[in-house]
């Protein structure tokens, strides 16, 4: 496996206008405001944050997982993606990237996929998508039809030559971000992984570290 | 399997019908290298939408084909694969819209070629999803069947043509009242140089639902799969 090119910060922590740590299993909803720049931290590594975004003027446009393929011609997200809209628009771009690359095939989990991924009783255990509602239902803009295909920062699903999609053990490790321009003012929806199936968060959900600079 | 109903739909064109439960669709590629892109709701309870990332995580592929099985966010299997004669259908790449299809082909206005305008993928799925009150939020990651990206080991993906030739057919069995929605318009990739979308035939059947055992029993998530969308007519 080939992993681009990895591109480092040269922002400073200590000038932050926001920094806050997400718990694990815990959603988090904001707007970033169009040339402020949002980093995700993976504090402990191998943890997965599923993340939406949302044109806050228009929040009926929103991130486009195919389009942001399509344009790249390419499966993983890393430094120089641009994060592309329903309506064409660039939402945000990509600018660093410690890990090298993330995913937007796999999805968020909910109660119901669980069900048929694990087992039928496996049904009451948390979820990203109950964090998405949670949150969207506090904030009143947006509901479960709002909630499209995500992205899995410090996910690793690659597909094969023959068309298959594995689940591999995280690139991520203690440390490793993610930072991103925003293009238009957008609205963050996070959900901080609660998985304890899979490795996507090596059966151990841990917090991560979120940071906005104007 | 008694035909119910057989419809061509010309290349660029979109339609819409209900597969109720019990029922197949079986699209054909009438003349080769068509693409159909596809949204799939549960005609009852249309919040409840295909999903392909868990379609995708739960059979554990990227491609669609025969056997499997295609979810919506609930956990319940919209639509199964039961016949398959080209192979590979696209998840990656879902649909143009008007200004990337007058990048790629140029102006084609309703003014000057009337009904052999350009349409693109986007506004078409939206003009069929508008008839059942459906918009922009429920236009989600879209299959795009007869149409094969591939993917290199560094997430490189490129287009492969000819992936479909003339008679190649895809049947899709509803074990649920489906709304299906689809539009034949050329995949975003197809390096074509001309605005050209293919046309399609459609054939709907009354199905016996032991067509889909090779879906329901190809792999455990799918025998709950099942089970989940017969719960659903308890």
């Amino acid at each position: 496996m080939t992993i681009k090119t990895l591109t480092e910060s040269t922002l400073d922590p200590a000038h932050a206008i926001f920094r806050e740590t997400l718990a694990a299993g815990e959603p988090w909803l904001k707007e970033v405001k169009a040339g402020q720049t949002l980093r995700i931290l993976d504090l402990e590594g191998n943890q997965a944050v599923d993340t939406l975004f949302y044109s806050a003027v228009d929040p009926r446009e929103r991130y486009d997982a195919q389009r942001t393929l399509r344009r790249q011609r390419s499966l993983y997200l890393t430094t120089g993606t641009v994060l592309y809209s329903n309506l064409g628009n660039p939402l945000l771009t990509i600018i660093a990237d410690t890990c090298g690359r993330h995913d937007t095939l796999g999805g968020a989990c909910a109660q119901e996929s669980n069900t048929v991924r694990y087992a039928l009783e496996k049904r009451y255990m948390h979820s990203c998508r109950d964090n998405y509602l949670r949150a969207c239902a506090h904030d009143g803009r947006l509901s479960k039809r709002d909630i499209g295909a995500n992205v899995n920062f410090f996910m690793n699903v690659p597909v094969t030559a023959s068309g298959g999609l594995t689940f591999e053990d995280g690139i991520s490790a203690p440390g490793k971000y993610v930072e991103m321009r925003a293009e238009m003012d957008v609205i963050v929806l996070i959900s901080n992984c609660p998985q304890l199936n899979n490795p996507c968060n090596a059966y151990n959900p841990t917090p991560a570290e979120l940071l906005i600079w104007n | 399997m008694d035909t119910l109903l057989e419809e061509n739909v010309a290349g660029g064109a979109h339609t819409s019908l209900i597969v109720k439960r019990g029922q197949s669709l079986r699209i054909t590629d009438l003349r080769g290298g068509a693409n159909v892109s596809v949204m799939l709701l549960n005609a009852q309870e249309k919040s409840e939408r295909l999903n392909l990332p868990d379609t995708l995580k739960c059979q554990h592929t990227a491609k669609i084909t025969a056997g499997h099985c295609l979810y919506s966010d609930m956990g319940r299997v919209l639509a199964a694969v039961v016949a398959d004669t080209c192979g590979w259908h696209d998840t990656l790449c879902g649909v143009s819209n008007a200004e990337e299809v007058q990048q790629k082909y140029g102006v084609g206005r309703y003014q000057e070629l009337r009904n052999a305008f350009y349409r693109n993928g986007t506004d078409n799925l939206l003009v069929e999803m508008g008839k059942w009150g459906l918009g922009l939020p429920d236009l989600l990651m879209t299959l795009n069947l007869f149409s094969r990206v591939d993917v290199t080991d560094e997430g490189t993906l490129s287009f492969v043509a000819d992936n479909s030739t003339a008679g190649d057919y895809v049947e899709l069995y509803a074990p649920m009242n489906t709304l299906v929605i689809l539009t034949a318009v050329q995949h975003p990739l197809d390096p074509h140089p001309e605005y050209a979308p293919k046309p399609i035939k459609l054939t709907l059947s009354a199905a016996d639902a032991s067509v889909a055992e090779l879906c329901r029993t190809s792999c455990d998530e799918n025998v709950r799969g099942f089970i989940n969308t017969e719960r659903f007519f308890l």
